[in-house]
């Protein structure tokens, strides 16, 4: 077992600090307050490479692979849940999919072009009544001739309203449960498509959210993911396997960079005469917080290593260190607000927006408690986690 | 055009600096290191002539192994090739200075360009000390750089204005902070930089004698800052700045 991260790692993860701390930090309070999305920013970290990590050269990627992925995903997120969406719109859920499960033609297609941002992505699973229970989607694809009529509503999808390419889930054989549903990759501008916003939501408000409509929209059966049709949930699981490393990741980076703020508050702010850090109900909570971020990064460093070892579907592993991940941030982004008292609340500091960033790992990417039923059920035997 | 660029090892500027008890130094444990940022707009300068009309940017770095850091930074971004001369200890300016002249009696290259200074010392010494040695031109606090074949046209932010200098090429420039913005390297950029040349050579090599001719005899904190006053009138201010202070 190897803690080092390597040098080319250590590298990477200075670079991307370097990048979030003068790119995003700055700008980011004022465009969460507009909603404005950062497409510069997303573009910019496409070129710059950020979004290939678990892509090989060939499809336009590094190759660097799933704990580098973690790690930039993990120093991004650091600074703001909205530019983190990014690694998974671009990379796990559309590129790495795509590379994973697609056939030549369509990873030739499509890959390099959704890492280098040329093409921004968005994954169409959720639907407003088909949120952890996947299997009750009701949209449907079906097949005339040499193409699909895709019919149906998606909500709660991140870039819906910016996407140039879909990752769409919907039923080839409605009749047929699990084992009638397929995966397209979907051109966003297709006649017969319309979205709109989401509900206003709590933060991440820098990304846009949208629902969105297919209305009869002809897919071209060479769409169809894989060239396969009813392998859409062994894809979808096997997707969401990668998606919610990223969202582990994303979560030790929010605790992180909770952390930060609470460690130079604490050396800062001075009551009865010292500095609160001198306080050792402060010590309690500061050190809570960094040996349960530090044990999640661990589980989502191992999660990402054994990927990168060649065991993609560590389900078990990955529903670990997502659900324990996510529960972290937000017990720091907790601690983090008590430590900074009232300036926590206030919007003058940033830990306000984190504390509301962090909430939303507990929902994305698959929901603790589903995550909990993951791993339960596979220590009772009831259902095996890893399929390899 | 072959370039010959600086990169330094310096403790990051964003972090608080601590003097060492005896006051021999800086307190160094737990201290992060970065290239010289003036040494970044450095390179990023080389690059972009290179970009613009070919030939080779080579980064030359002073210091222990753990420099190969700054120098793989250099190389990241677009730089050829890196030299690391291997020192321990402190080396000072004018040491500083001797060595890169041999790198540049070796090398050859039609132009050097290093940062105005180190901001950890900011001694502000080697690009001027390095062209007299060498006898050639040098342009300094460059903040715009054009290269017309022989020569380099370059212009510095005086005081109140621009000055706009020309010096015949072999030169020596050092970059000023308004030069660039340099760019990030790309992640494929940092991959690649582990596989490009970095040869580590010895001052003994170049037949320098690195012995400081200048020795840091101690450091010390500032005097703390006591706090202000208010004071009732104009009076009392004048009285205060007279007595007190002693500004009249």
């Amino acid at each position: 077992m190897d803690f080092n991260l390597g040098e080319d790692i250590t590298a990477i993860r200075n670079m991307a600090r370097k990048f979030a701390q003068n790119e995003i930090a700055p700008r980011i309070a004022e465009d969460e307050k507009n909603h404005a999305f950062q497409e510069d920013i997303i573009k910019k970290m496409g070129q710059l490479g950020f979004f290939g990590c678990p892509i090989p050269e060939t499809y336009g990627g590094s190759d660097l692979g799933f704990l580098a992925h973690a790690v930039v995903t993990e120093e991004i997120s650091k600074v703001s849940g909205s530019a983190r969406a990014g690694f998974n719109m671009q990379t796990m859920g559309t590129a790495r999919e795509i590379y994973q499960y697609g056939t030549e033609q369509q990873r030739n297609k499509y890959v390099s072009k959704l890492v280098s941002t040329e093409y921004l992505g968005c994954i169409c699973i959720t639907e407003p009544n088909a949120g952890s229970d996947t299997g009750s989607m009701k949209t449907k694809a079906i097949k005339e001739g040499n193409k699909y009529i895709l019919n149906g509503g998606k909500n709660w999808i991140t870039y819906a309203q910016v996407a140039d390419v879909g990752v769409v889930y919907a039923y080839t054989n409605p009749s047929h449960k699990y084992k009638g549903l397929s995966a397209f990759i979907v051109d966003m501008h297709s006649d017969g498509i319309s979205s709109g916003p989401t509900a206003e939501k709590m933060g991440w408000c820098a990304c846009p959210t949208g629902e969105v409509f297919f209305d009869d929209v002809e897919v071209p059966a060479e769409n169809l993911l894989g060239g396969v049709e009813g392998q859409g949930f062994t894809f979808l699981m096997g997707s969401l396997d990668n998606t919610r490393l990223s969202a582990a990741a994303g979560a030790v980076g929010v605790a992180q960079g909770l952390i930060d703020q609470a460690v130079a508050y604490a050396n800062e702010r001075r009551q009865f005469g010292n500095p609160i850090g001198k306080f050792q109900m402060v010590q309690e909570e500061l050190a809570r917080m960094i040996v349960e971020t530090e044990a999640a990064r661990l589980m989502t460093y191992r999660c990402a290593t054994q990927k990168d070892e060649g065991q993609l579907h560590n389900t078990l592993e990955t529903s670990m260190a997502k659900y324990y991940a996510c529960d972290v941030a937000s017990r720091v982004a907790d601690g983090a607000l008590r430590i900074l008292g009232a300036y926590g609340y206030s919007t003058e500091y940033p830990v306000e927006r984190l504390f509301r960033e962090a909430k939303l790992y507990q929902i994305l990417e698959g929901s603790a408690n589903i995550m909990k039923m993951v791993i339960a059920t596979d220590a009772l035997g009831y259902r095996k986690a890893n399929k390899d | 055009m072959k370039v010959l660029v600086t990169a330094k090892r310096v403790t990051d500027p964003d972090m608080k600096i601590k003097v060492k008890a005896d006051g021999s130094g800086i307190e160094l444990s737990g201290m992060s290191y970065k290239i010289n940022p003036f040494d970044e707009i450095a390179i990023e300068e080389a690059i972009r002539i290179k970009e613009q009309s070919g030939g080779e940017v080579i980064v030359a770095s002073i210091g222990g192994d753990e420099a190969q850091t700054e120098i793989r930074t250099g190389l990241a971004m677009g730089a050829d090739r890196g030299i690391l001369v291997k020192t321990d200890g402190d080396v000072d300016s004018d040491a500083v200075a001797r060595v890169l002249v041999k790198l540049v009696e070796k090398e050859r290259p039609d132009l050097v360009i290093m940062g105005k200074q180190a901001v950890d010392l900011d001694d502000n010494q080697v690009p001027q000390l390095l062209a007299g040695y060498l006898g050639w031109g040098q342009a300094c606090f460059a903040s715009k750089l054009q290269i017309n074949g022989n020569t380099a046209t370059v212009a510095r932010e005086v005081d109140g204005g621009i000055e706009t200098l020309e010096i015949d090429l072999p030169g020596i420039i050092s970059a000023d902070l308004r030069l660039n913005e340099p760019r990030y390297p790309t992640l494929p950029g940092i991959m690649k930089a582990k596989k490009k040349p970095l040869d580590t050579i010895h001052p003994a090599d170049l037949d320098v004698d690195i012995t400081p001719k200048v020795v840091v005899k101690g450091f010390s904190n500032p005097p703390e800052r006591k706090g202000g006053r208010i004071v009732a009138d104009v009076p009392e201010l004048l009285k205060a700045l007279k007595d007190e202070a002693g500004a009249f």
